[in-house]
């Protein structure tokens, strides 16, 4: 099995992360190596196997309906990079 | 007192509740230590002025009935801190500023303690040596350019050289237990849903567990007993009946019966580990337990299981970091090419690695093939464990397959330096508890731990049992000061 | 075959095209707070003042369920006579955008709250059965704005982890029309059960359409295009007819169908492709590990059963069987909740047969004239229950009925009381309109001998002077029979 730059570059932008050539590269040569140590699983038979989610052995607790969290919006938008009174600003975007 | 910093957390409780000692003289001494301590570069953002501050509060009104009556403490940068930046060592997260508090700490806070400052670990706690911080390696006190483990390594390493009487430290596939052993120190890994993980930054969620780090058994208790609650703002907390660990610790465990692994024999082991294990399982049977030997047949499979859900879960749980809510920002003409940059500068190269193997696995025509697959596998390696657990209470093994590496020794390997969590991977893949104490040096005099695994939620067993073979193994950390200016 | 009348096909040269239709619903769950933080689901709030640290995906946020939602869920299943799975599984659709602060969506992919269940519409040409593919519980995403500023988007996150069911039907709707009698029929049934309120401008209820056509006669199914988040049927419909019209232009045009999202464009009144192909969407779901399986119990699920009120199928064949309604009747009185509790308080004291007529007849038209919902009705389910007493115990006629009702109308008055105050009472003693009538009667002399001598047309003339004189209150039955005798 071999990861080649297309498939780098199709998850580095699922990922958003931008790679140049020579990051690009590198990530293919590590990721390469990391997943011939992970091919290692194939040895095992797993088809009745149930997969394992959580180990916690318990079911979802569930909330009752009530609005505990009052308005937040000054500590909300406090750590935003660019914001405005009312709102988180970013970019335009583009469709 | 001039050696307040040389005593464990139990002797200062013990001093501040029969005001042998005030919060304040405790405070100054952590606090001028961890400033003539900077080479160690443990702490990311200290808090100093503050704490001083709240030692003297404490001390106008002491309250000594609390577990951690003014006791000043630095805890790893994941645990979000309300008023006090909260980086996760990455330059995402650079400035920001949590307005809430993790249940964690406010447990600690809530039995007195007070917060010293953050203190640094693996960006995003992905790493075995602290070297993928956005703030620079940390250096192990037992000796110069040494890793103190990863990801908890400022917390390690803190509490090795004495910045703090104790810590807390996050778990994910080792970043408590190895960091431990690689500093002389003891951390435990407590049972999956016994501490909450609200308002600790995520990595991976099914695999992330909050845990004591400290220089004895008994310290490790009491914190223990501080910080697991069950939580309701964490839906995988788990509500179970929670000891007080520091109060029913004891050293009798005659009869135990305590399983012996073949599996953890991995080819190319040290010869000084394998003999610090027997020497582990000579020190188990002074104490009374019965040595079993036992198998589990799917170790081998554990790490390349963990290295698909962990950076799976990862991949997703690092979303967040978009550059819109908070933290780092990269401009960028529109938005993707805003998320693009801010998300390649922000993250560190191992982040992104990690990212990247966690999109992958996801992405459509290979979840089957790996994640599923892996979820398959995990499911076999607890069962390997719930199968041994029914003819042992516990499990002994060395904590890391090596002791503490020079740094810089293992960053262009990615695949040898994800083998250092060979034995705690396991544990967290199954969920259970785990505890790595010292118990001897390698040839170089640097510290080995062996790891003792217990049933879910026996965390009581397992400290028993530490405590029980600290006490025989008698462990002296060496060190020097040797970074003290 | 009157099926065939109304079916709906495209036609192009010597072709017939069906089109098939599948909708995937949006509706947002009635609750107080959101489906996995305690924030507050308001609508209409100022921008980002109702979202938690959890909403806003601060660092360490973990989702804590709503249970009050999975009611929800589950109700509406019942609702729509599906299967309620016991056990459902909360997965992460991740996907980047601006109003998506957590970089995905917690939804359920493989394992929904709800499985198979079916709709029935009432066309005009019989019922026709809907299936329903499955209903789902998800987050919804917050609000980006981009015309408030050239250069930079805003972003509200009030909306943000909303809960939302997704019901998903299968592909069985072949009409606008059958789109049109399925989106209110869903709405109707969800606000019997109140778990949704189905209010389309505010976006509780929004649908992705899906559209493919086929050329009449063939079983398999063209290649489906999706339009994305239309939010009123108007334009669900408008839609469906322009794509479907596309989609056969270019089969006809030997072209074919690229399977894509598409976005329906309100000014221009078409659809256009939304993402350029490249940027294929891979959502990676898998289960939310921050979240446990969800498992709910038969007794749950039996307790939720006792609470499911009488749903409009249930009601409509009531009211035909009952109160011997007609079924466009009991249609229209079922189609909303609030419809027929108002009917049902109105017949609870008074006749269902003039209930029916003047509820759908002067009510609904005076309404409909001041754009008014039933629920704003300024008269009382009371009070036009007393009217109707009033009309069927003969204190006033229908026509005096007509005029109290215009004043009702203007504000929640008592029937009795208007009839007192303004003297409507209808005069039923005979001793006073044979006076009444004997006078018409005088003043007309030379009228009543042409009636006498056989011009019997102009009784009615005398029957309209009479009630002329009475003001309208004479009691035109009396009238009849006192004006035969006396002429």
């Amino acid at each position: 099995m071999s990861i080649d730059l297309k498939t780098i570059k199709h998850i580095s932008k699922l990922s958003r992360i931008s790679v140049d050539e020579k990051k690009a590269e590198k990530l293919a040569g590590d990721l390469n190596s990391i997943f011939d140590f992970i091919e290692k699983l194939n040895e095992l038979k797993t088809d009745n196997v149930e997969p394992l989610t959580s180990v916690a052995e318990t079911t979802l607790k569930l909330r009752s309906d009530e609005v505990k969290s009052k308005n937040l919006r000054d500590q909300v938008i406090k750590n935003s990079p660019k914001k405005n009174e009312d709102y988180f600003v970013v970019p335009k975007v583009i469709e | 007192m001039s050696d307040i910093t040389k005593q464990s957390l139990s002797e200062l409780v013990e001093n501040i509740k029969s005001k042998k000692l005030s919060s304040n003289e405790v405070t100054k001494a952590f606090v001028e230590r961890s400033e003539k301590s900077k080479e160690l570069n443990a702490y990311i953002t200290e808090d100093y002025a503050n704490v001083l501050n709240k030692a003297k509060k404490f001390d106008e009104k002491p309250n000594l009935d609390l577990k951690l009556p003014g006791i000043p403490m630095a805890v790893k940068d994941l645990f979000c801190t309300r008023d006090l930046r909260t980086t996760a060592g990455s330059k995402i997260l650079n400035n920001f500023v949590p307005t809430y508090e993790s249940t964690v700490t406010q447990n600690i806070w809530n039995e007195g303690a007070i917060l010293m400052g953050k203190l640094n670990c693996d960006e995003f706690a992905m790493g075995s040596s602290n070297e993928t911080s956005f703030f620079g390696n940390v250096q192990n006190p037992i000796d110069k350019n040494l890793v103190p483990g990863g990801s908890s390594g400022g917390s390690s390493s803190a509490v090795a050289a004495q910045l703090t009487p104790i810590t807390i430290g996050t778990d994910t596939g080792g970043s408590i237990r190895q960091p431990a052993s690689f500093t002389g120190t003891v951390g435990l890994k407590p049972t999956y849903g016994s501490c909450s993980r609200y308002g600790i930054v995520a990595f991976a969620s099914s695999l992330d567990q909050a845990g004591p780090m400290a220089q004895n058994v008994k310290d490790c208790a009491l914190l223990q007993e501080v910080i697991s609650t069950y939580d309701e703002k964490d839906s995988t907390s788990i509500d179970f009946k929670r000891n007080e660990y520091s109060k029913e610790l004891t050293k009798d465990i005659k009869g135990k019966k305590i399983g012996i692994p073949k599996e953890y024999r991995v080819d190319g082991m040290p010869k000084e580990i394998e003999d610090l294990w027997k020497k582990g399982i000579e020190y188990a049977k002074d104490c009374g337990a019965e040595i079993i030997d036992i198998s589990l047949p799917h170790t081998n499979y554990a790490l390349p299981t963990y290295y698909i859900v962990a950076p799976a879960e990862a991949s997703s749980n690092l979303a967040r970091y978009d550059g819109v809510k908070y933290g780092f920002r990269a401009e960028g003409e529109n938005l993707i090419d805003m998320y693009e940059k801010t998300r390649s500068e922000g993250f560190g190269a191992e982040v992104q690695r990690r990212i990247m193997i966690g999109t992958y696995v996801l992405s459509s025509g290979y979840y089957d093939a790996y994640y599923l697959k892996a979820q398959k596998v995990r499911k076999l390696i607890k069962n390997d464990f719930d199968e041994a657990y029914k003819k042992v209470d516990a499990i002994l093994t060395p904590s890391t397959p090596s002791s503490a590496f020079k740094i810089g020794e293992k960053t262009n390997d990615p695949v040898s330096m994800y083998l250092n969590d060979i034995f705690t991977v396991p544990v967290n893949l199954a969920g259970l508890p785990g505890i790595s104490i010292p118990a001897g040096h390698d040839a170089k005099g640097y510290p080995l731990g062996l790891q003792i695994i217990g049933k879910a939620f026996d965390e009581q067993n397992i400290l028993n049992i530490a405590y029980a073979m600290e006490e025989k193994i008698n462990f002296k950390n060496n060190i020097t000061d040797w970074w003290v200016k | 075959m009157s099926k065939n009348k109304s079916e709906y096909l495209i036609n192009r040269h010597d072709n017939q095209y069906e089109v098939v239709i599948g909708l995937e619903v949006h509706a947002q769950v009635t609750s107080q707070s959101k489906l996995f933080s305690t924030s507050a689901t308001k609508f209409g709030a100022e921008p980002n003042t109702q979202v938690s640290l959890v909403d806003a995906a601060f660092p360490g946020m973990l989702p804590v369920i709503n249970e009050f939602c999975v009611k929800q869920a589950i109700k509406t299943g019942i609702g729509l006579k599906a299967k309620i799975n016991k056990r459902s599984v909360f997965d992460r659709k991740n996907y980047f955008y601006a109003d998506l602060p957590q970089g995905y969506q917690i939804s359920q992919f493989k394992d929904p709250i709800v499985g198979e269940g079916k709709v029935i519409l009432d066309m005009p040409d019989g019922q026709k059965e809907v299936g329903i593919e499955r209903l789902h519980l998800e987050q919804d995403a917050g609000k980006s704005i981009h015309d408030l500023d050239p250069k930079n988007t805003f972003v509200d996150l009030n909306r943000s982890g909303v809960a939302l069911m997704e019901i998903v039907s299968k592909p069985d709707l072949r009409s606008p029309d059958e789109v049109n009698a399925y989106i209110k029929k869903l709405r109707s049934i969800m606000r019997y059960l109140g778990t949704c309120d189905g209010n389309m401008q505010e976006g509780s209820l929004r649908a992705d359409v899906n559209v493919s056509v086929r050329k009449k006669g063939t079983k398999e199914f063209g290649t489906r295009c999706e339009i994305k988040n239309v939010n009123s049927i108007k334009f669900m419909q408008m839609a469906i007819e322009y794509e479907a019209n596309r989609q056969v232009d270019l089969i006809e045009d030997g072209q074919t169908i690229d399977q894509e999202t598409r976005l329906f464009d309100t000014k221009k009144n078409e659809t256009r492709s939304m993402r350029s192909k490249e940027d294929a969407h891979d959502y990676r779901y898998f289960p939310d590990p921050d979240l446990l399986p969800l498992e709910v119990s038969d007794d749950f699920i039996e307790n939720l059963k006792s609470e499911i009120p009488e749903l409009p199928d249930e009601k409509k064949k009531r009211f035909i069987e009952k109160f011997k309604l007609s079924p466009y009747e009991a249609n229209i009185l079922v189609s909303d909740i609030e419809t027929s509790n108002y009917f049902e308080n109105v017949i609870k004291k008074s006749d269902v047969k003039l209930a029916t007529n003047w509820i759908i007849g002067e009510l609904f038209a005076a309404l409909n004239e001041k754009n008014l919902e039933i629920t704003e009705s300024p008269i009382s389910a009371g009070n036009l229950s007393k009217l109707i007493n009033l009309i069927k115990d003969g204190t006033i006629s229908g026509k005096i009925a007509k005029t109290v009702f215009e004043q009702m109308m203007e504000g929640d008055k008592d029937p009795q009381k208007i009839v007192e105050e303004k003297g409507l009472k209808q005069e039923s003693d005979p001793k006073a309109l044979e006076a009444l009538i004997d006078k018409v009667i005088d003043d007309n002399r030379d009228k009543a001998t042409e009636y006498k001598s056989g011009k019997v047309k102009l009784f009615g003339f005398f029957v309209g002077q009479v009630m002329k004189v009475s003001g309208g209150k004479a009691n035109p039955q009396l009238v009849n029979e006192i004006l035969k005798k006396k002429l």
